[in-house]
C-alpha cells in the first residue's frame, strides 16, 4: 500500500481492440484533472508503473475468450471494490462473439497454419457472465464523457446519470429526418441504447446497434417491420448480429428471424 | 564467452522476462535466453487472444466490412476502413472520384495526427526522458504533456467532423462516404490546424535533440509509394532492396508464417525469408522527396541524415509525418468544395481485390473475394505490426549483446524501449509483450 489517499484506478484488457481504453486517453481536456483525482494504479497501455491492489475501481475492457481469462477476471473481481465494464466487448461479447454461432475449430483452421498452437474457448462472452459487475458502460467504442460521468459519480458517491432512451429518440431531439421512413434504410435506432449521439442517421446511414439493446426493446417487431419494407431477411439477421449481436435481445431476435422462412 | 558453459551447465541460468509490455497497444511479453554475452533465443510472446476476423467476415455483406475491420484496432480504425474499401472497390471495379480520394487522405491525416501524437508523447517520450508514463512525466514537463494532448485532440476533432466520432468513425463506405463534411465545419478547424502545424515542427526539433543509442541494423525498408504524393492510400509497394509490386502481387513478395509462441502471424520476404521494416521510418526513408514543403524542410533542418537506419530515430520520422499530416490537412481544407456526390454507385459482381494503405504503423494489406451477392467469400488481412515482429526479434538479437552486462530490470527496460520504436499494436496483429531472460 502507498500513502497516496486518492482512490486507486485499474484498467484491464481482455479480447478487444483497445478502443475503449483509448477513449480514456482521448479525454484530452480532462485527463490531467482526472489523474489528479485518482491514482492510476494499473493501466498498461498508458504506464509501466504498477501499484499493487486492492483497487477502488477496476475498468474492464474486452470479452472472455480463453480459460486463462476466466481465472483472471475472477482475480480482478476479488481485488476491486467496484468493477465497471467498458464497451460492447465487455458488456455483450463484442464482434468476436460471432464465433458463438459457428464452429470455432473451423475458425482456427481458417486463420492459423498450425491450429495446435492456438488455445481459445468456443465462445466470446461478456464479463457479467463470469463475475458480478457493478456498472456497465455500453458502446463500440464507449462515449468518453459517459466514462467521465461514471468515474466522477463514483468519486463523489452518487449514482451515475446516464440516459436510457433509444437512438431513435436521440434523432428526434437532434432533428434528423428518419432514414428508415424517408429512405427505406434499415436502422436499429428504435431498439438501440442511446449514448453515441445518434451519429449514424445524421451521417445518412442506419444505426448498427453498437451501444447494444436499450431497456425492454421490441427487436422482433423492428425486425419484422424491416423485412416488410423490403430489407432482405439475411441483411436484417446480420444487422442484429453485429458489435452487440450476442446481447440477449438482439440474439433472440436474430435467431427467431433466422428460423422464419424468408 | 565461455565455450564450456552450455555443455557443463557451470554458469547459472539467467532469464530476463518482461511479463507484460506496457505502453503498447494490446498484450504481449518478451522472452530472452542468454549464455554469457551470447543471445541464444529471443521470442516476442504474443498472447493477445485471437478474435478470428478473417473467419467471421465470410458471409458478411461487403458494405459491413469497413465497419467490422475497424474493430481490429481502436488506435487506427481508419487504416482498416481504408484498406478494406480500396480492396473491395478493386474487386467491384469501382473508380472513386478525385474529391472522395482527397477526403480519404484528409481522414487519414486525422488518424496519423492522433496516433502519432499519442505514440510520440504518451507512449515513447517517457522512455527517452526516463519516466514510467506521460502522467508521471507531466509533473516535470507539464507544458510538453499539455501540448501533446492538444496535438492529439486536434487529430481527433478532424476525425470527429469527417466521421462522427474519433474512434470507429461511421462515415466510410465502399464507394466513398455516407456523407461528405460541410465546408463550414472543416473551416472551423483551421486555427487549430495552423497551431498544430507549428507545434509539430517544434516537436520535430524536440525529438531530434534526444539522445539515440548507436544502433543501425541493415534493414530492408518497405512502404507504399505513389509517383506524385506521400504514401497513404494507394499505388505500389516498394522496398529499399528493389521490391516494386502492385497490391495484387503483395503476397508474391511477402509471406506470413505461424510460430508457436505467438497468436500473431509473422511476415517475411518471400525467397530470402528475411525480416523487413514497415512504418514511419520506412516511409520517410523511401518517400521523403514527396513530403509537404514544411515537413521536408523540418526533415532537412533537424540534423538527422536521411535515410536513417537507427530505429530509435523512428520517433523523429513520426514527428516529421505529423508535420506533413497537419500541413496536408490544411491544404485540403483550404481548397475544399463540397462534392456533388459523396459516393460512387456500383453494381454487385463477383470478384477479387487487394489493397495496401499506410496505417500509422506501416503497410496494411487486405485481400477479399466476394460473390455476385456482395457477400465475402475470402478475407486476408496483414497488419503492419505482424510485418514488423520478425524484424523486432532480429533487432533484439543484435541489440541485446550490448546491454547484457546491465542489471535485469535495466535490460528489460532497454528491450522494451527498442520494441516501442515500432509502436507495436498487438490488438491489430493478433493474430504481443512479456520479457523473460534466461541466462545460462
Amino acid at each position: 500500500m502507498t500513502s497516496d489517499a486518492r482512490p486507486k484506478l485499474a484498467v484491464y484488457k481482455f479480447a478487444s481492440c483497445d478502443g475503449c481504453q483509448l477513449a480514456l486517453l482521448n479525454l484530452e481536456n480532462e485527463l490531467l484533472s482526472l489523474v489528479g483525482a485518482v491514482e492510476i494504479a494499473y493501466f498498461l497501455e498508458a504506464s509501466s508503473a504498477v501499484v499493487p491492489g486492492p483497487y477502488d475501481v477496476a475498468l474492464v475492457e474486452g470479452s472472455v475468450t480463453t480459460s486463462e481469462d476466466v481465472e483472471r477476471i475472477r482475480a480482478i473481481r476479488k481485488d476491486a471494490k467496484y468493477l465497471i465494464t467498458i464497451g460492447a466487448c465487455a458488456t455483450t461479447g463484442g464482434i468476436q462473439a460471432l464465433r458463438n454461432w459457428k464452429d470455432v475449430d473451423e475458425f482456427i483452421r481458417y486463420v492459423y497454419a498450425t491450429p495446435a498452437y492456438i488455445h481459445t474457448l468456443k465462445t466470446s462472452t461478456p464479463i457479467s457472465q463470469h463475475v458480478a459487475v457493478d456498472y456497465e458502460l455500453n458502446g463500440c467504442p464507449i462515449n468518453k464523457f459517459q466514462a467521465l460521468e461514471v468515474l466522477t459519480a463514483l468519486l463523489q458517491g452518487h449514482t451515475p446519470h446516464l440516459p436510457a432512451h433509444s437512438v431513435c429518440m436521440e434523432c428526434k431531439r437532434r432533428g434528423t429526418v428518419c432514414i428508415t421512413v424517408a429512405q427505406g434504410i434499415a436502422c436499429l435506432g428504435p431498439v438501440t441504447h442511446t449514448g453515441c449521439g445518434a451519429i449514424c442517421p445524421a451521417y445518412n446511414r442506419g444505426c448498427y446497434g453498437c451501444f447494444g439493446p436499450m431497456e425492454e426493446p421490441n427487436a422482433d417487431a423492428l425486425a419484422t417491420y424491416l423485412v416488410t419494407i423490403g430489407v432482405p431477411q439475411r441483411h436484417v439477421v446480420q444487422l442484429l448480429r453485429g458489435f452487440t449481436g450476442y446481447a440477449d435481445a438482439f440474439r433472440a431476435a436474430s435467431e427467431k428471424l433466422e428460423r422464419t422462412a424468408p | 564467452m565461455n565455450q564450456n558453459a552450455e555443455s557443463s551447465g557451470a554458469l547459472p541460468l539467467r532469464t530476463v522476462k518482461v511479463d507484460y509490455l506496457s505502453r503498447v497497444e494490446g498484450e504481449g511479453g518478451l522472452y530472452v535466453r542468454a549464455e554469457g554475452n551470447q543471445v541464444r533465443e529471443v521470442k516476442l510472446n504474443i498472447f493477445e487472444p485471437p478474435r478470428f476476423f478473417e473467419a467471421f467476415l465470410r458471409g458478411r455483406y461487403l458494405q459491413e466490412v469497413p465497419d467490422i475491420t475497424a474493430r481490429i484496432c481502436g488506435i487506427c480504425p481508419v487504416a482498416y476502413q481504408m484498406s478494406s474499401v480500396h480492396a473491395l472497390e478493386a474487386a467491384l471495379g469501382v473508380k472513386i472520384n478525385p474529391a472522395i480520394r482527397t477526403l480519404r487522405r484528409l481522414l487519414y491525416c486525422g488518424e496519423w495526427i492522433e496516433s502519432h501524437a499519442l505514440h510520440i508523447y504518451l507512449l515513447q517520450l517517457p522512455d527517452f526522458l526516463g519516466y514510467d508514463s506521460a502522467i508521471a512525466m507531466a509533473a516535470d514537463y507539464p507544458k510538453e504533456v499539455e501540448l501533446a494532448l492538444r496535438l492529439k485532440k486536434i487529430g481527433n476533432d478532424l476525425l470527429d467532423v469527417l466521421g462522427g466520432r474519433a474512434t470507429h468513425p461511421v462515415s466510410v463506405c465502399v464507394g466513398g462516404f455516407y456523407k461528405a463534411p460541410r465546408r463550414k465545419d472543416l473551416q472551423k478547424l483551421i486555427p487549430d490546424l495552423e497551431w498544430g502545424l507549428e507545434a509539430s515542427i517544434a516537436t520535430v526539433r524536440l525529438v531530434a535533440g534526444l539522445k539515440f543509442p548507436d544502433f543501425t541494423p541493415d534493414y530492408e525498408f518497405v512502404s507504399v509509394a505513389h509517383p506524385a504524393e506521400y504514401p497513404m492510400n494507394e499505388y505500389r509497394i516498394v522496398s529499399s532492396r528493389g521490391v516494386d509490386v502492385a497490391p495484387a502481387d503483395f503476397e508474391s513478395a511477402f509471406l506470413e508464417e505461424h510460430v508457436e509462441h505467438s497468436t500473431a502471424l509473422h511476415s517475411r520476404r518471400a525467397g530470402t525469408t528475411t525480416s523487413y521494416f514497415v512504418g514511419p521510418l520506412a516511409r520517410v526513408n523511401l518517400n521523403r522527396e514527396k513530403l509537404m514543403p514544411r515537413a521536408k524542410e523540418a526533415a532537412l533542418a533537424c540534423g538527422i541524415t536521411w535515410p536513417s537506419r537507427n530505429p530509435f530515430q523512428g520517433v523523429v520520422a513520426r514527428a516529421i509525418e505529423m508535420v506533413h499530416a497537419y500541413e496536408e490537412a490544411l491544404a485540403i481544407i483550404n481548397a475544399y468544395e463540397e462534392p456533388a456526390k459523396s459516393r460512387e454507385d456500383f453494381k454487385l459482381r463477383a470478384g477479387e481485390g487487394s489493397a495496401a494503405t499506410e496505417a500509422p504503423r506501416g503497410v496494411l494489406y487486405h485481400r477479399y473475394r466476394i460473390n455476385d451477392q456482395g457477400l465475402v467469400e475470402f478475407a486476408k488481412i496483414v497488419p503492419p505490426t505482424a510485418q514488423n515482429y520478425a524484424r523486432m526479434e532480429d533487432d533484439l538479437r543484435q541489440y541485446l549483446p550490448g546491454v547484457l552486462d546491465r542489471t535485469e530490470p535495466e535490460i528489460a527496460r532497454a528491450c522494451e524501449n527498442l520494441v516501442r520504436n515500432y509502436d507495436p499494436c498487438i490488438s491489430c496483429s493478433t493474430h504481443f509483450l512479456k520479457l523473460k531472460l534466461d541466462r545460462e
